[in-house]
């Protein structure tokens, strides 16, 4: 029987799970809120699956190593390997989840070349769209579809996450188009990420990952803006949790 | 620490119940920060009895030489000499600013935007939890960053103590004829306060002690070149910290002595990481006890400091003063050049500390270079850029680190530097 490799991905707002074979096919894949008790959150979903061997990513990492006694990587280091094996030749990573953001600038060998991460406010990561979409009454998954549709943007100044709020507030109450106010709103973000992506790397193309990747909006203005191609594996949010359980294979210390 | 002390510490006018909370935090810190690292050098109990009397038993002592006469000075910066100060037959002390301590008062008098280093201590004098700066009988303030030569404006009204030196910014002729004319006016300063005129053989002394005690650091520092690495970053830099506080005389012969056990441990390749640990240079702002938490994540992430390109550590300890001098004028000469070559952010242009990281990064054979600076510090913040940048075009992975003295960004933190160190390996 062929040896099985997992990754798991413990996020702020969502765990994924992903299980690889020895040529590193994805067999299984899931998914599940992290709640207020990540650890038994991370239990439930490992609970029924099948693994040789485990690797811990994401920001509740530690928690997961102490608790079951497994290796860690850094999410950095999961999303380089994760990306790479869907895009072989990508140098830069772009990566939006729910509560952080990273940029990733990669060497030819697939090593890290350099990366940046957003500061310690949710400012441009996925919790903004997510409030700013609820503030505007669009349900996040259509947020970026509405932006999209929208013929012109209305610029938006405030970056932190309150004022944003109360900004976008005061343009419903004035009537505006909440299409127009949600392109604005995009482009906000936008603008961080191209910040902070060019940063670390000047051209090529990029992959983009997290739960914002599966943004239309995002993935099409990222790129007008970067002028630069922007790629997006399938499922976006599984990235972190593929290149752990990768990893996971790769490591032959303890076989 | 025993409880006799409690006396002194009332007469010195220190608020204990606030003075507990912060010994209690420090010796929880202590603990799991120092005694919980594997395979540390014997020589280090010495640091780790100095750390857990630091406001005990040096204080005794500081306040018996207050007794036989001798004067007692504190100073935030190392650009105040402690040559001068022990020729004039007083004791210098580092006030440590590591820790952020009743931060609702201080923000009455500094804005929220200012360093940790320059809060905190402001915390310690509102909080009246320093037994340094309370049986200091001269406070010196230096005008080295606008954070802290505005701050010493409103610490003068807070202590009465105050002395503030002016300092160069730019490595000039009329710089270092500044600095020249401010020793000369500290020296008299301190003279007219011990009431003790220098001569030649007492600044020869004082040059000597300070030398030898420099002199221990630059040996320890050079084991450190070795992998594997026989002494842990966090542990030299409590040594480098403690530079500040003891009697110069013990402090040398306790570094010294680790030096001999760490020539063994390098002979027979015994270090505290594996051989072939990602190997790190800390280079930026100062840390000052108990300001521990960089170097704990970075330790704690399987990589090993190997430097500091610091003011505790080798901005401040490197070069020592000319002992060749035969008068007190050309002994004071001898001390401007000796600082007049510490290259702290403040100075503009500052080519020298990026020529001084290069070669440490060389010569500690580092993998990579953390950049810390602290949030708010314009000076090293400034830097850091074309530090990195430069850094970096020579292929020196490097990676920048802005934060403060509180435990909010530890997670962040966690995964910026473990990432930096999967980067090395
Ligand atoms: S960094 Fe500059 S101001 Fe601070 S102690 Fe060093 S020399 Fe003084
Ligand atoms: S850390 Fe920076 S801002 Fe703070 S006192 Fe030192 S030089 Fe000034």
């Amino acid at each position: 029987m062929q040896k099985r490799f997992a990754g798991i991905d413990i996020g702020s707002r969502t765990i994924e799970l992903v299980v690889v074979d020895e040529s590193g096919k994805i067999v299984t894949s899931l998914q599940a809120d992290t709640g207020f008790d990540p650890m038994t959150a991370a239990k439930a979903l490992i609970h029924d699956v099948p693994y040789d061997r485990i690797m811990a990513t994401g920001y509740g990492r530690n928690l997961f190593e102490i608790s079951f006694d497994t290796q860690t990587v850094t999410e950095i280091k999961a999303h380089a390997i994760g990306a790479r094996a869907f895009f072989p030749d990508v140098l830069a990573l772009l990566d939006i989840g729910g509560q952080d953001s990273k940029a990733i600038s990669l060497f030819e060998s697939g090593k890290v070349k350099k990366f940046e991460m957003n500061d310690r406010c949710a400012a441009g990561t996925g919790k903004f769209l997510e409030i700013m979409a609820k503030t505007l009454g669009f349900d996040i998954e259509s947020f970026g579809r509405e932006a999209l549709l929208a013929e012109k943007e209305l610029s938006i100044s405030s970056m932190c996450t309150v004022f944003a709020e109360s900004e976008v507030t005061s343009l419903i109450a004035k009537g505006k188009n909440r299409r127009e106010i949600a392109r604005g709103l995009h482009t906000s973000v936008i603008k961080r990420a191209a910040g902070m992506i060019n940063r670390v790397s000047s051209d090529g193309d990029i992959v983009f990952t997290g739960g914002v990747a599966k943004n239309p909006c995002m993935r099409h203005f990222l790129a007008e803006t970067l002028g630069r191609t922007v790629l997006a594996p399938e499922d976006p949010q599984l990235v972190g949790a593929f290149g752990a359980a990768l990893l996971a294979r790769d490591i032959r210390d303890i076989m | 620490m025993s409880e006799d002390y409690r006396e002194m510490w009332q007469s010195l006018g220190l608020d204990l119940a606030g003075h507990d909370a912060l010994l209690g935090v420090l010796g929880g810190a202590y603990q799991d920060i120092f005694l919980s690292q594997k395979n540390r050098p014997a020589g280090m109990a010495y640091f780790d009895f100095v750390m857990s009397e630091v406001h005990g038993l040096r204080i005794r002592e500081l306040l018996d030489e207050k007794k036989a006469g001798r004067k007692i000075i504190g100073s935030y910066c190392v650009f105040v000499p402690e040559e001068i100060v022990l020729a004039a037959n007083a004791t210098l002390v580092g006030l440590c600013s590591g820790a952020d301590f009743a931060m609702s008062e201080v923000e009455k008098l500094l804005p929220r935007n200012t360093c940790a280093l320059i809060k905190s201590s402001f915390g310690f004098k509102l909080g009246k939890v320093c037994p340094y700066l309370e049986s200091a009988d001269m406070i010196v303030g230096e005008n080295t960053c606008d954070g802290k030569k505005k701050a010493y404006e409103s610490l003068g009204h807070l202590v009465d103590n105050l002395y503030v030196m002016d300092l160069p910014q730019v490595k000039s002729d009329h710089g270092r004829a500044l600095l020249k004319s401010e020793y000369l006016r500290f020296k008299t300063e301190v003279e007219n306060l011990t009431g003790v005129a220098i001569t030649p053989e007492s600044l020869r002394e004082a040059i000597q002690t300070v030398n030898k005690k420099r002199a221990a650091i630059h040996r320890l520092s050079a084991l450190r070149k070795a992998d594997p690495a026989p002494i842990s970053g966090l542990d030299a830099l409590l040594a480098n910290q403690v530079f500040f506080y003891d009697n110069p005389a013990r402090f040398t012969d306790s570094v010294n002595k680790i030096c001999d056990e760490l020539e063994t441990r390098v002979a027979e390749k015994n270090g505290v990481f594996p051989a072939k640990a990602p190997r790190i240079l800390i280079s930026g702002c100062p840390m000052a006890v108990p300001n521990w938490k960089l170097p704990f994540v970075i330790e704690t992430s399987g990589a090993v400091i190997v430097g500091e390109e610091s003011c505790v550590g080798e901005r401040g300890t490197r070069n020592l003063t000319a002992e060749s001098g035969n008068s007190v004028s050309e002994m004071m000469d001898a001390i401007v050049d000796r600082y007049y070559q510490v290259d702290c952010a403040i100075f503009t242009p500052n080519p020298d500390r990026l020529n001084h990281i290069r070669e440490m990064a060389a010569a500690y054979h580092a993998d990579g270079v953390i950049h810390y600076g602290l949030q708010f510090c314009q000076p090293y913040l400034m830097e850091s850029i074309p530090v990195e940048k430069a850094l970096e075009e020579k292929n020196i992975p490097t990676l920048r680190i802005e934060t403060d003295y509180s435990m909010e960004d530890m997670g962040q933190l966690k995964t910026r530097i473990e990432a930096f160190v999967e980067q090395l390996r």
